[in-house]
C-alpha cells in the first residue's frame, strides 16, 4: 500500500471574494522509502503542495477538494489536534531559507528538546540526549555547545544541519524539503543534499523535494513531478525524464540548465513567465509559452496519457504518439 | 557591555546637563531669592550688599557652576512654600507617584497583553471584536475625561472606592510610605491606577496585536506549527517572546506619557504624588520646587530608559549590548 | 542603461487615488468618520454666524444665568445645551471652543509636519553624520513625551510671564508647544521614505540628467512619501487636540474666561457632583467625537494606502 496518496486535490486562494486556483486536480503517490522531487519554476505550486501535505497551507488558500491519505487517514480532513500528532512525527518538513526557520529568542536546544516533548512523554534529560546524538547525527561539531546556543551564532549551513537534525528527531515516515539548499551557497548546498540523501537511505524515510533546480533532483530523487501553473504537467522517473523530456516545459526546464549551454552561448530561457494565478490561460497553461502549441492547446486541457518515458499532459505528445502508433499500423 | 553602559553614562550625563541647565536658568529668571529672604523695608543698598553676598551678581557661568556642584552635593535650594530643602520635599512624594505608575503599569501588562494576543490569534472571535472597538474609541476618549468618569461612576454614583487622597499608609524599610499594604491604601489606590491604565491600555492592546499578528506570519511560527507543537506553545512561547521585544522599546518611550499622565491623574484624584506637587508648585511660583521636579525626573527618565535597554538586551540574544547602545 | 518615461516619473500615478477613492465609498465608517469631520469644521467656521450670542460682549457672562440645565429639562429655548457656572450658554462656547480645538490642533500639526519633514528630507537624503545626529535628537526629544514637554514648558512660561500677559499669548504659545514638541515622528517617517525612495531608478536617473539635488528631494520624493504623511497628519491632529484639552484642563492652556473644551471640562469637573453634569459632560462628548473621527479617518488611510508609518 502507498505511505502517501494525493488524489484530485484542489487547492484555491479566497482572495476579496475572488476564488483563485493554485492547485488543480494534483495527484500522485509516494511509497515507502521513496524519494520523489516536484518540480517548476517559482509560482508553479510546488510549495503550495508541499504546505497542502501537512494541511499548512498559508491564510487565503485551503483545500477546497481533493484528498491527502496517510496511510488510510485523510489529513485533509483532520482537526487541529490530530493534525498535531502528526507534523513532525509522521510528516515533517524542512524549509526553504534557514535563516528564517528558527526563532531567534529560543536556543537551538529548546526548539529540538521542545519537538520531542510535545509529541512522547520523556524527561528533559532523555529528550536532550536525544537531540544531541541526532546533531551529531548531521556532523555538527561540539553538539554540547551547539545545544546551549542561540540561531545567530550559527552560520546558515549550519542552521540548515541544526533544522534537519529537528526534523529525525522523531523518526518521522516523511519529510518534505521545500527548496533545502537554495539559501544556500553552491559549496554547502552538495553538502547538504548529501546529508539529506544519506539520511533518507539509512533510515528509510521517504523524501519530497521541492526545488527548482533539475541539476540538484537529479541527484536525489528516485522520481519527478513537474509543475505548471498548479498542474502537474508530467511524472516519471527522474533519469528518464531528463534524459528524454516529453512534456515542451520540461524541454524548457532542462535547455534553461546552464550546464546545457555551450560556453558563450546564450542561456536558452523560456519565453514568456508564469501567468500569475488570477490570469491562468485557458487550455494547457503552458501554451502561450509553448513553441509548439496549436489551437486545440488553447481551448482544451490535456489528459494523461503514457509516452512510455513516463506520464505526460501534452496535446502534441499524445499527436506524435498516435503518428507513431498510426505509422506502425501502416507499417504491420 | 562595559562600552554599552558608558555610552549610556555619557548620554545620560549630556540629558542631565540640558535638564540642569534648564532649570537652574528657571530659577535664575524667576525667583529672586533677596525679595524672599528679606521684608519690603529693607533698603536698596541692603539688598545691593546682600545681592553680592549671595553671588548673585557673578556671571551665568559662575553661578551655574555653583548651582551644579550644590546639586550634586543634594542641595537643589529651598521651596519658598514648604521652607524645606526641596528634595526632601519631592522625596516625601515620590512613593506615591512610584506606586501608583507601578500598580498603573501591572494593570496594564495584565489586561493588555491577554486581550491582544487574543485579537491576534483569533482575529474574528467576538471578543477581538470587541477588543478592537473599546481601544479604538479608548484611544479617544482622553485621561482627564476616563478619570472623571470613573470617579463619577465608582466613588459618587455606586460609592465603591475613595475618589481623592491616598488613605492610609503603612512605613515600610523605614523610610518608604507605602499604600500597598493595608486595605484602605489600596482602596484608594484602586480609582486612580485604573483611571491611569486605561488611558495607556488601548495603545499597548493595539500594538501588541500589532507585533503579533506580524510575528505569527513568519517563518519560524509555520516551522513551528509544522514540528507539531500545540497552538499555546507556538502562541505563548515562540510568538509572543518575539512580540515582546519590539513592545519593550516602545514601552520605554512611553514613559515620559506616563509621567504627564500620572501629572493629570494625580490632579484630579488629589493623590499627593509628584505631579500633583509639581501643579502646586506652578500655581505658587514656587521655583526651586519646579527646577528640582525636573531634575528629578529627568534622572528618573534617564534610568528607565537605561533600564528598558538593558532588559531589552536581555530578552533579545541577537542584540550585543555594545552595538546597541545610543 | 536607457531610462523610459515610466522611470523618470515618480509612481505616484492617480490610479493609487482612484483605488482609495474607491475603496472609501465601500467603507461606510470611514464615510461617517468624513462627514463628522467636516461637520466639525464647518460649525468651527460658522460659529459666529450659528449663536445668536456674542463671546466678546459684557453680558455673554451673567451669573444671573449660572447652571441652567439643558432646554429638554427646563423646556427654557433660550439656552438650548444650558449655560456654565459662569452664566455662558453651553453651545455657544462649545463652538466657541471647537473652533479653537480645531485651530490649534491644525495649526501645531501643520508647524510639526513643516519642521519634520525638512529635518526628515535633510537627514534621510544627506545621509551620514548629520543624519545620525538628528536622528539622535530625534530619539531624545521623542523619550520625552510631547505632553510632558508641554506641561513644563507650559508650566515654566507661565510663571515666567506671569498669568496676566500668559493668558493673552496662550493660543500661540499652545500651538508652538504642541507644534514644536512632535515634530520627530514627521521626520522618522519621512526618512525611512526618503531612504527606501533614494534606491529607487528615477532618483538616480534625475542625478544623472544633472539635477541638484534639493531639486530631486522636493519635486521627486516628496510627493511620493505623501500617504504617509497623510496619515500622521490626521492622526497627529488628534492628538494635538487631546493635548490642548488635557492642557487646558490642567489650567496651563487656555484661561478659563476663553472658550476651550478642556478648560470648559476643567470647570464643569467641580461642578458635577453638585448636579450641573452637562457642563462637563457635553463638551466632553463633543471632544471625544470629534477625536474618535479622525481616528477612524486615519486608521483607514493607513489601511488603504498601506505606508510603513515608522512604529516607533
Amino acid at each position: 500500500m502507498n505511505l502517501l496518496s494525493v488524489s484530485n486535490l484542489h487547492v484555491n486562494f479566497h482572495i476579496k471574494k475572488h476564488e483563485l486556483a493554485a492547485l488543480i486536480d494534483v495527484s500522485f503517490t509516494l511509497n515507502r522509502g521513496e524519494r520523489i522531487a516536484i518540480v517548476g519554476e517559482s509560482g508553479a505550486g510546488k510549495s503550495v503542495l508541499g504546505f497542502s501535505i501537512v494541511n499548512l497551507i498559508s491564510k487565503p488558500g485551503y483545500i477546497h477538494s481533493g484528498s491527502i491519505k496517510l496511510e488510510n487517514k485523510d489529513i485533509s480532513k483532520m482537526n487541529l489536534r490530530q493534525l498535531q500528532e502528526i507534523r513532525g512525527k509522521r510528516i515533517a518538513m524542512i524549509f526553504q531559507d534557514p535563516m528564517m526557520t528558527l526563532n531567534p529568542v529560543l536556543t537551538i536546544g529548546d526548539q529540538l528538546v521542545e519537538t520531542i516533548r510535545s509529541h512522547t512523554r520523556i524527561a528533559y534529560k532523555d529528550a536532550k540526549n536525544i537531540a544531541i546524538q541526532k546533531l551529531q547525527h548531521v556532523q555538527i561539531s561540539s553538539p554540547e555547545t551547539r545545544f546551549n546556543q542561540y540561531p545567530h551564532e550559527l552560520s546558515g549551513g549550519m542552521r540548515q544541519r541544526v533544522i534537519i537534525a529537528s526534523v529525525l528527531l522523531l523518526n518521522p515516515d516523511i519529510i518534505i524539503a521545500d527548496e533545502p539548499t537554495t539559501a544556500l551557497d553552491v559549496t554547502i548546498q552538495a553538502e547538504i543534499l548529501q546529508l539529506l540523501l544519506s539520511i533518507c537511505e539509512d533510515n528509510g524515510v521517504a523524501l519530497v523535494l521541492i526545488s527548482h533546480d533539475l541539476g540538484v533532483v537529479s541527484k536525489v530523487a528516485e522520481r519527478t513531478l513537474v509543475m505548471y501553473a498548479g498542474r502537474i504537467v508530467e511524472e516519471g522517473p527522474t533519469l528518464e525524464i531528463i534524459n528524454d523530456p516529453q512534456h515542451p516545459y520540461t524541454q524548457g526546464l532542462l535547455n534553461a540548465l546552464p550546464q546545457m549551454a555551450l560556453p558563450g552561448q546564450r542561456l536558452n530561457q523560456i519565453q514568456g513567465s508564469m501567468p500569475s494565478l488570477s490570469e491562468r490561460p485557458s487550455g494547457c497553461a503552458f501554451h502561450p509559452r509553448c513553441p509548439y502549441a496549436t489551437e486545440k492547446c488553447q481551448q482544451e486541457q490535456p489528459s494523461f496519457i503514457n509516452s512510455g518515458v513516463s506520464s505526460v499532459a501534452c496535446f502534441i505528445v499524445e499527436d506524435m504518439l498516435n503518428e507513431f502508433a498510426d505509422e506502425e499500423e501502416a507499417y504491420l | 557591555m562595559l562600552i554599552f553602559l558608558l555610552r549610556r553614562f555619557i548620554q545620560a550625563c549630556f540629558v542631565m546637563v540640558i535638564i540642569s541647565v534648564i532649570s537652574f536658568a528657571i530659577q535664575d529668571k524667576l525667583g529672586d531669592p533677596v525679595q524672599q529672604m528679606v521684608g519690603m523695608t529693607v533698603s536698596v543698598e541692603e539688598r545691593q550688599q546682600l545681592r553680592e553676598q549671595l553671588g548673585l551678581n557673578d556671571s551665568f557661568l559662575t553661578q551655574y557652576w555653583r548651582f551644579t556642584k550644590n546639586a550634586l552635593q543634594g542641595d537643589l535650594g529651598t521651596s519658598f512654600y514648604y521652607k524645606k530643602p526641596v528634595l526632601e520635599v519631592i522625596f516625601q512624594k515620590v512613593p506615591a507617584t512610584l506606586e501608583l505608575a507601578f500598580c498603573a503599569i501591572v494593570l496594564v501588562v495584565l489586561i493588555a497583553t491577554p486581550f491582544g494576543v487574543l485579537a491576534a490569534i483569533k482575529p474574528k472571535h467576538a471578543i477581538s471584536r470587541i477588543v478592537m472597538i473599546v481601544t479604538s474609541i479608548g484611544l479617544s476618549v482622553p485621561i482627564f475625561i476616563v478619570a472623571i468618569l470613573m470617579m463619577y461612576l465608582f466613588s459618587i454614583e455606586w460609592n465603591l472606592a475613595p475618589s481623592f487622597g491616598r488613605g492610609e499608609t503603612t512605613q515600610v524599610l523605614g523610610f518608604w510610605e507605602s499604600g500597598l499594604f493595608n486595605k484602605d491604601g489600596l482602596n484608594h489606590l484602586l480609582l486612580p491606577s485604573l483611571s491611569l491604565a486605561f488611558a495607556l491600555m488601548p495603545i499597548f492592546t493595539r500594538l501588541i496585536r500589532a507585533e503579533m499578528m506580524e510575528v505569527l506570519q513568519s517563518e519560524y511560527i509555520r516551522f513551528a506549527w509544522s514540528k507539531g507543537l500545540s497552538s499555546n506553545r507556538i502562541y505563548f512561547i515562540h510568538a509572543l517572546k518575539n512580540t515582546m521585544l519590539p513592545i519593550i522599546t516602545i514601552g520605554g518611550i512611553q514613559a515620559g506619557t506616563l509621567v504627564a499622565y500620572t501629572i493629570l491623574t494625580e490632579t484630579i484624584f488629589q493623590w499627593p504624588g509628584m505631579g500633583f506637587l509639581f501643579m502646586d508648585a506652578v500655581s505658587r511660583v514656587d521655583t526651586p520646587l519646579i527646577s528640582a521636579y525636573l531634575i528629578v525626573v529627568g534622572g528618573m527618565f534617564v534610568i528607565t530608559n537605561t533600564v528598558v535597554d538593558l532588559i531589552y538586551g536581555l530578552v533579545n540574544p541577537t542584540v550585543r549590548l555594545a552595538s546597541h547602545g545610543l | 542603461m536607457k531610462y523610459t518615461r515610466k522611470d523618470l516619473m515618480h509612481p505616484l500615478s492617480d490610479s493609487r487615488f482612484s483605488h482609495m477613492w474607491s475603496g472609501f465609498i465601500g467603507d461606510k465608517l470611514a464615510i461617517l468618520a468624513l462627514i463628522i469631520f467636516a461637520f466639525y469644521c464647518l460649525v468651527a467656521l460658522l460659529a459666529p454666524l450659528l449663536t445668536p450670542y456674542d463671546v466678546n460682549d459684557v453680558n455673554f457672562m451673567d451669573l444671573m444665568n449660572a447652571e441652567i440645565a439643558p432646554s429638554w429639562i427646563t423646556q427654557d429655548y433660550h439656552f438650548l445645551l444650558g449655560t456654565d457656572a459662569q452664566g455662558r450658554d453651553l453651545l455657544t462656547v462649545i463652538l466657541y471652543g471647537t473652533r479653537l480645538s480645531l485651530t490649534i490642533g491644525i495649526c501645531a500639526v501643520l508647524i510639526q509636519a513643516t519642521l519634520g519633514i525638512c529635518i526628515g528630507l535633510v537627514a534621510g537624503y544627506l545621509g551620514g553624520r548629520i543624519d545620525n545626529f538628528l536622528m539622535r535628537c530625534a530619539d531624545i526629544q521623542l523619550s520625552f513625551s510631547n505632553m510632558m514637554v508641554a506641561i513644563i514648558f507650559l508650566a515654566i512660561v507661565q510663571s515666567l510671564f506671569g498669568l496676566a500677559v500668559y493668558q493673552q499669548l496662550a493660543m500661540v504659545i499652545l500651538i508652538l508647544v504642541i507644534g514644536l514638541s512632535e515634530w520627530p515622528l514627521f521626520a522618522r517617517t519621512i526618512r525611512a521614505s526618503v531612504l527606501a525612495e533614494k534606491q529607487q531608478e528615477y532618483v538616480d536617473a534625475a542625478r544623472v540628467m544633472g539635477f541638484g539635488s534639493k531639486r530631486i528631494m522636493f519635486r521627486h520624493i516628496l510627493p511620493n512619501t505623501l500617504s504617509p504623511i497623510l496619515v500622521i497628519f490626521t492622526i497627529q491632529i488628534a492628538n494635538a487636540i487631546i493635548a490642548e484639552a488635557a492642557l487646558s484642563f490642567l489650567g496651563l492652556g487656555m484661561p478659563s474666561t476663553e472658550p476651550s473644551l478642556g478648560a470648559l471640562i476643567s470647570e464643569g469637573f467641580s461642578y458635577m457632583f453638585s448636579g450641573s453634569w452637562w457642563i462637563c459632560v457635553i463638551p466632553s462628548v463633543t471632544l471625544i467625537i470629534l477625536i474618535l473621527a479622525m481616528n477612524l479617518l486615519g486608521d483607514w488611510l493607513r489601511d488603504h494606502l498601506n505606508p510603513k508609518v515608522y512604529k516607533d
